[in-house]
């Protein structure tokens, strides 16, 4: 029987815990309400046009449509961006739920005790690294890696394949940029997926060995097929994380303008974009490329939340587990 | 009945693809841990600790004190307000207001920090006048710290066993007393690990500060408003991407700093969470 609490604190208690979904409300409103003006000036331009071009901010007779101006030749085209997001955050899954799955399998089956501890600590440990360390990790070691071995390399064995071909570039780019989202997404499917595992009963796994299987076979048809909402629940967080990581895509990533078009290829995600126009935007005096800034930021926000919805569907377990490992660890 | 070789070698590979796994994943980290340090050693000397920066040398005293600032004010609203909330969550237990709340903080958590950067700059530092400032800053993370406190604390609160809060009523406390006195106290391990998880959120951004605290070669000032601030990620981005070998070592002692800082945190979270008092109430 769970009684309804009383006390002075109630009152002052639901306000603080109504700051939460009011403040969330609060940052879409007034993004939504900065963006109007880009939302009505670009129309369907901003999902169909390739081109983003802030137009010509030191002169030129503004552009008017529908009542609001933009800088004369400005164009907001989101297509480039949009494909920049889509792609390194699905290179990144590519690269990272395979390994991320490893591990979770690693950690809920082998890695028993003390040493299953410790490298459950290292692996939720690289969810808390700054994004701008592993940018710095990425521009240091893992650029001039991809320009002078990995890019040749790939270019020369899968160059067959359009999307694999050369040129390799400065090795900032697509490529870059996912293998560093990947390394920072990896502990969110991994410590999700060995909850999911751990949920499992010991009983089950104790079955298949009863019945003469393997510990891969007893996973593979025992254990796993009851955590796949967990192990999927992982690889969604991980999805909404890559799709809005900023610093570390945008030190890694070139800065290119053009829809990826190989591996190699400079690119530019939504968020990225975001910091790297807005210093040029507030030069603009009709103000509209702060506000198709804000455009990108909504879109973005979201896409986002919409992925992250899709996450307490899944059950409560995992979205604890993800609040603390998106922290950096998983307190159980 | 011995198990077939072809499905015992089987097992084998999987078995070592999956530690193949851990040490795949496990590398960056490590490569980035002996990279930065072996950096950030040599050039770590007590002036780049007590000096602020000057172009592209100097020290990062500046940054260090405006990231202690803003994580510090950030902190200073979002816990108390998140650990309120999530405690009323807990207690409230059901409902339509809680579950919007738990949906709303998880929905948070997932939002890009740099959308929330671009709504403190369009909010707070225009629409409200500070200016790129220690407060616009301060608020931008503790946007993002809240999600975590409110979380965690409702999962610490939840888990406080009933017979503890009956105990608590049967000798006579009235309902304030009971969380205040023996729920929250109950809690409190894995509340201090929510909070230890949020600080490290906030140590770690930068996306939502570049447009809100800006940067500033000077030491924080006593004014909240209109004064940017520095803080170590900034360092980290900016100073990599110079020609110069005095703005790489400032980069790698603020990375240096921030690796330092968030595995305390994460030492912490982890001793917090082992100070388990009776009656449950970890995480």
């Amino acid at each position: 029987m769970r009684r309804r609490p009383r006390g002075g604190w109630l009152a002052v208690a639901a306000l603080a815990a109504a700051l939460t979904p009011t403040l969330l409300l609060v940052t879409l409103a007034v993004l939504f309400v900065s963006a109007w003006p880009a939302l009505v000036w670009n129309g369907l331009a901003f999902v169909s046009s390739h081109v983003w071009s802030l137009g010509n901010l030191y002169g030129g007779t503004p552009v008017v449509r529908h009542g609001f101006a933009a800088p004369a030749g400005a164009v907001y085209g989101a297509i480039p961006y949009i494909a920049g997001t889509a792609l390194t955050s699905a290179c990144a899954l590519v690269l990272a739920v395979p390994v991320g799955l490893g591990v979770a399998v690693c950690l809920a089956e082998r890695a028993r005790g003390v040493a299953g501890d410790v490298l459950g600590f290292f692996i939720e440990l690289i969810a808390g690294v700054p994004s701008v360390v592993f940018g710095l990790w990425g521009f240091i070691v893992l650029v001039p890696w991809i320009e002078r071995r990995a890019g040749p390399g790939l270019a020369h064995v899968f160059g067959f394949i359009p999307f694999l071909r050369g040129p390799v570039l400065s090795g900032q780019g697509l490529l870059a940029a996912a293998i560093v989202l990947a390394a920072m997404i990896l502990p969110l499917i991994a410590a999700v997926g060995r909850d999911a595992l751990l949920r499992v009963p010991r009983e089950v796994r104790d079955q298949g060995r009863a019945l003469g299987l393997t510990d891969w076979e007893t996973l593979r048809d025992l254990v796993l097929p009851p955590a796949v909402p967990g192990l999927v629940g992982g690889v969604i967080l991980a999805l909404g994380r890559a799709l809005g990581e900023t610093m570390a895509v945008l030190m890694v990533s070139g800065t290119g303008n053009l829809v990826p078009h190989t591996l190699f290829s400079p690119t530019t995600t939504m968020a990225s974009a975001i910091v790297l126009d807005l210093d040029s935007a507030f030069t603009d005096a009709t103000g509209m490329a702060t506000a198709a800034l804000a455009e990108l930021a909504v879109a973005l926000m979201v896409i986002t939340v919409l992925v992250n919805l899709a996450v307490p569907l899944l059950g409560e377990g995992v979205s604890r587990v993800a609040t603390m490992v998106n922290a950096g660890r998983d307190a159980r | 009945m011995r198990t077939p070789v072809r499905r015992r070698v089987g097992n084998t590979v999987m078995v070592t693809l999956a530690w193949l796994a851990v040490g795949v994943a496990l590398f960056p980290l490590l490569d980035m841990a002996l990279l930065v340090t072996r950096h950030a050693l040599p050039a770590l000397r007590w002036h780049v600790l007590t000096t602020v920066t000057q172009g592209l040398s100097g020290g990062v005293a500046n940054a260090i004190a405006g990231s202690l600032l803003l994580v510090g004010l950030a902190a200073a609203m979002a816990i108390p307000v998140g650990v309120l909330g999530g405690t009323y969550v807990a207690e409230r237990r059901g409902g339509a207001f809680v579950r919007g709340v738990r949906l709303a903080a998880d929905v948070l958590a997932g939002v890009p920090s740099i959308a929330v950067g671009y709504f403190g700059y369009i909010a707070l530092v225009q629409a409200l006048g500070w200016g790129f400032s220690a407060l616009a800053g301060s608020l931008a993370l503790a946007l993002l710290m809240l999600p975590y406190v409110v979380r965690t604390t409702d999962y610490a609160v939840s888990a406080v066993s009933d017979d503890l809060r009956e105990a608590s009523l049967a000798l006579g406390a009235d309902h304030t007393t009971t969380v205040r006195r023996v729920v929250l106290r109950a809690a409190l391990p894995g509340i201090l690990t929510g909070v230890m998880l949020g600080t490290g959120v906030a140590v770690g951004e930068t996306a939502p500060l570049i447009y809100t605290a800006s940067w500033s070669s000077f030491m924080p000032t006593a004014h909240l408003t209109h004064s940017p601030v520095a803080y170590l990620t900034y360092v980290v981005w900016t100073y990599i991407d110079q020609p110069f070998a005095s703005a790489h070592a400032l980069a790698y002692a603020a990375a240096f700093l921030l690796m330092v800082a968030v595995l305390a945190l994460n030492v912490a979270a982890r001793w917090a969470i082992r100070q388990r008092s009776s009656g449950g109430g970890g995480a």
